[in-house]
């Protein structure tokens, strides 16, 4: 179970970048932000936000029409 | 800046372009690369200074533009390059283009241009084009310095990232 959600369903790029940014800004590090998008862009846009900005991302996975993310908050 | 210091990448754009369409590159460009950590600089001149206004009125044109294309009941509409010049076609295509915005859940200009004042963008308006265009200072969003090529240069030569929109 994640500790927060964050529903980006429905918002295109780069919305869902900017929404986890900012929903990961409130939680306490190391905890983890689970986020819910339809963008398929999501996908890679994820990754490479994570490698960029030292957040851990640990899961991601995609099944009808949806994609689910969970970032673990790092520094 | 959550982070500062030698390590901290840094981003610099010029815009120059003041239409709905070429509005995104650099302000989803300018947000993204904020959340990700940089610290971005954008430096407004010619026509992109109409993008710093209070009240932003932006309009697409199809002339010069063979490449636009709207999706229209499953199939595209090419945007007819000559009929752009007809009064009313502009206008049009504008309001098609502001319906799949939102129909997409692609983010406004406005909402766009807030989050990067709230992630700690800084804007440079140039100050050749207020003087050119006549454009008044208290007409343009509070943000905004007043600089000209010199301090845009001396942050390219400070950045990772250099980009002219």
């Amino acid at each position: 179970m994640a500790d927060h959600l964050l529903d980006a369903r429905g918002l295109n790029c780069p919305l869902p970048i900017l929404r986890a940014k900012k929903a990961l800004k409130d939680i306490p590090i190391g905890e983890i932000l689970e986020i819910q998008a339809t963008d398929p862009g999501a996908v890679k846009d994820f990754e490479a936000f994570c490698r960029s900005t030292g957040n851990e991302l640990v899961d991601s996975q995609a099944g009808q029409g949806e994609f689910h993310f969970r970032i673990r908050r790092g520094k | 800046m959550e982070t500062s210091g030698s390590e901290t990448k840094r981003l610099s754009m010029i815009v120059t372009k003041g239409t709905l369409d070429w509005a995104y590159p650099p302000f989803i460009l300018a947000t993204t690369a904020a959340a990700m950590g940089l610290e971005v600089t954008m430096f407004f001149t010619f026509y992109g200074l109409a993008l710093l206004k209070k009240k932003l009125d932006l309009s697409i044109t199809t002339l010069g533009n063979p490449g636009m294309e709207m999706p229209l009941m499953g199939a595209h509409l090419l945007m007819p390059n000559l009929l752009g010049a007809l009064p009313g076609v502009d206008a049009m295509a504008t309001a098609m283009m502001k319906n799949l915005i939102k129909k997409k859940g692609v983010a406004s200009i406005e909402d766009l241009r807030q989050a990067a004042i709230e992630s700690d963008v800084q804007m440079i308006a140039c100050q050749m084009t207020m003087d050119l265009f006549e454009f008044k200072r208290e007409d343009m969003i509070d943000g905004p310095v007043l600089g000209g090529a010199a301090t845009y240069i001396e942050t390219a030569t400070k950045s990772d990232i250099n980009l002219f929109i």
